[in-house]
């Protein structure tokens, strides 16, 4: 298929930016949207121009480096799938496709399609780990037994890959939904109890900090989220950040 | 408590507090409105007692204020500070695609409905603290139904009055479910729960609605 592409070009985080068109010719609909990008990439090498710049890595769906806002959405129109993902069949010959990078204060763009996520690995410095001593004494994984039912949970919140969809999806560019799942896998096991107050309220502060917007509860995130994130880690985060609270 | 307050989810909290509170009023006051429909006596009799009881004028009308106050106010801070963070906006944005319009829109549909109680205040509360507490006239218990009934002569009162809960509909759509949220109550997300939740969002506003019509067409 043949495609005309509006791509956010942005030489560097100064530079003020605009979208420029590109053609690109004989795109197969198995390619993946990062191939289809490989592809106009050499195009514009070929020809003396800068390539596009954008994050990318496992090319899997498991790193979450890929990021691009794609016709208006987080990861393109697909559900439940990161951009590397995304195969050309869901597009069709002669579209436009608007490409450009995740929008958030606390997320700027170094270079083209290429964004700062660093806020968030700040955000897990504050809290987003347990202590474990790791001397030779570690406890055996079995001496502790959990429920099925919050090993499944605690486990559905780790899947979290901290792509940005969440924050770039939110009209408010909130973190909530990447800072509820890495709350909530902690809050549900009991290895998480001992530094559970310190956690929320660490970790919620650095988000505030880093100049993420407030959760409205729109529910934009929980739909673009490659990994199926649920609301419901934002409620146990409400209720942990609460909990604190009434601790400290 | 005061730390949680300063934060993002604190003032969020806070925000669905107030919501609760308004919501709760929104019922009792739709109570009374409806007993206009049933019995002018019945009406009569509750305006007057929430007209002069001193709990109600000097404790919970005060509280009720500060209420609305609050839960503008933070909106807007919330509103501003958002817009901070999403400073630059995106040339292609779908928004329709993962959230309803109601949830993408609380602070036009709020700020419909502040327009509506500025309004609301001048026609009635003002005029109830005009005839009580200013101009002292005599008191008189059964003048509260064919006032209401005078008001709703009008029909671009009616027609304002109608819109204006057509907002309220729009922002309870998304504010009964998003209130219990941000409270972190997990049943929020239970089809029960959210049945019931659009049964409010429309059912109050409708009532409100099925008064004014009622006395309008009554006339
Ligand atoms: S919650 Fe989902 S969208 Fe947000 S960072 Fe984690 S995986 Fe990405
Ligand atoms: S490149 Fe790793 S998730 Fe897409």
């Amino acid at each position: 298929m043949n495609l005309t592409l509006q791509i956010w070009r942005q030489k560097g985080p100064n530079d003020k930016g605009q979208m420029v068109d590109y053609k690109v010719n004989d795109i197969s609909e198995h390619m993946s949207f990062l191939e289809m990008i490989d592809v106009l990439n050499e195009q514009l090498v070929a020809s003396g121009d800068e390539p596009v710049a954008f994050d990318h890595d496992c090319r899997e769906g498991i790193c979450g480096m890929c990021s691009m806002y794609i016709n208006g959405e987080a990861h393109g129109p697909d559900r439940g799938i990161t951009t590397c993902q995304l195969h050309m069949r869901m597009f069709n010959d002669g579209d436009t496709i608007t490409i450009e990078p995740f929008r958030a204060a606390a997320f700027p763009v170094i270079k083209d399609l290429v964004v700062d996520r660093t806020a968030f690995e700040r955000i897990q410095q504050a809290g987003g780990f347990i202590s474990v001593n790791t001397s030779g004494n570690t406890q055996d994984a079995n001496a502790l037994p959990i429920s099925k039912h919050d090993a499944d949970e605690a486990m559905d919140a780790a899947t979290c890959i901290g792509c940005g969809a969440c924050v770039a999806t939110c009209k408010n560019s909130s973190a909530m939904l990447f800072v509820g799942a890495k709350v909530s896998q902690y809050a549900l096991l009991p290895q998480g109890q001992i530094e559970a107050t310190d956690r929320a309220a660490n970790m919620v502060a650095q988000m505030d900090l880093e100049g993420f917007g407030n959760c409205t509860n729109t529910g934009a995130c929980e739909v673009e989220c490659p990994k199926g994130i649920s609301l419901t880690n934002i409620a146990r985060l409400n209720r942990e950040l609460m909990k604190a609270a009434c601790k400290s | 408590m005061n730390t949680i307050l300063k934060t993002s989810i604190g003032r969020k909290i806070a925000m669905a507090l107030s919501a609760f509170f308004l919501m709760f009023f929104l019922l009792m006051h739709l109570t009374i409105n409806l007993l206009s429909v049933f019995s002018p006596d019945a009406f009569n009799t509750a305006s007057h007692f929430m007209g002069t009881n001193p709990l109600i004028q000097f404790i919970m009308q005060p509280i009720l204020i500060f209420g609305v106050l609050f839960h503008f106010v933070m909106g807007f801070v919330l509103e501003l500070k958002n817009r901070k963070a999403t400073a630059v906006k995106y040339v292609k944005n779908n928004g329709a695609a993962n959230a309803s319009w109601m949830s993408r829109n609380m602070i036009y549909s709020g700020i419909a409905i502040l327009a509506f109680i500025v309004l609301h205040f001048k026609q009635f509360w003002m005029h109830e603290i005009n005839y009580k507490y200013i101009a002292h006239e005599t008191p008189n218990a059964t003048r509260y139904y064919e006032e209401l009934v005078k008001v709703f002569e009008n029909p671009i009162t009616v027609a304002v009055y109608v819109i204006a809960f057509i907002f309220l509909a729009l922002h309870l759509l998304h504010g009964f479910k998003s209130a219990f949220q941000s409270m972190g109550i997990p049943a929020i997300r239970k089809k029960t729960f959210e049945t019931c939740g659009k049964i409010y969002a429309i059912g109050v506003p409708a009532g409100f609605i099925i008064v004014a019509l009622y006395h309008y067409f009554n006339q």
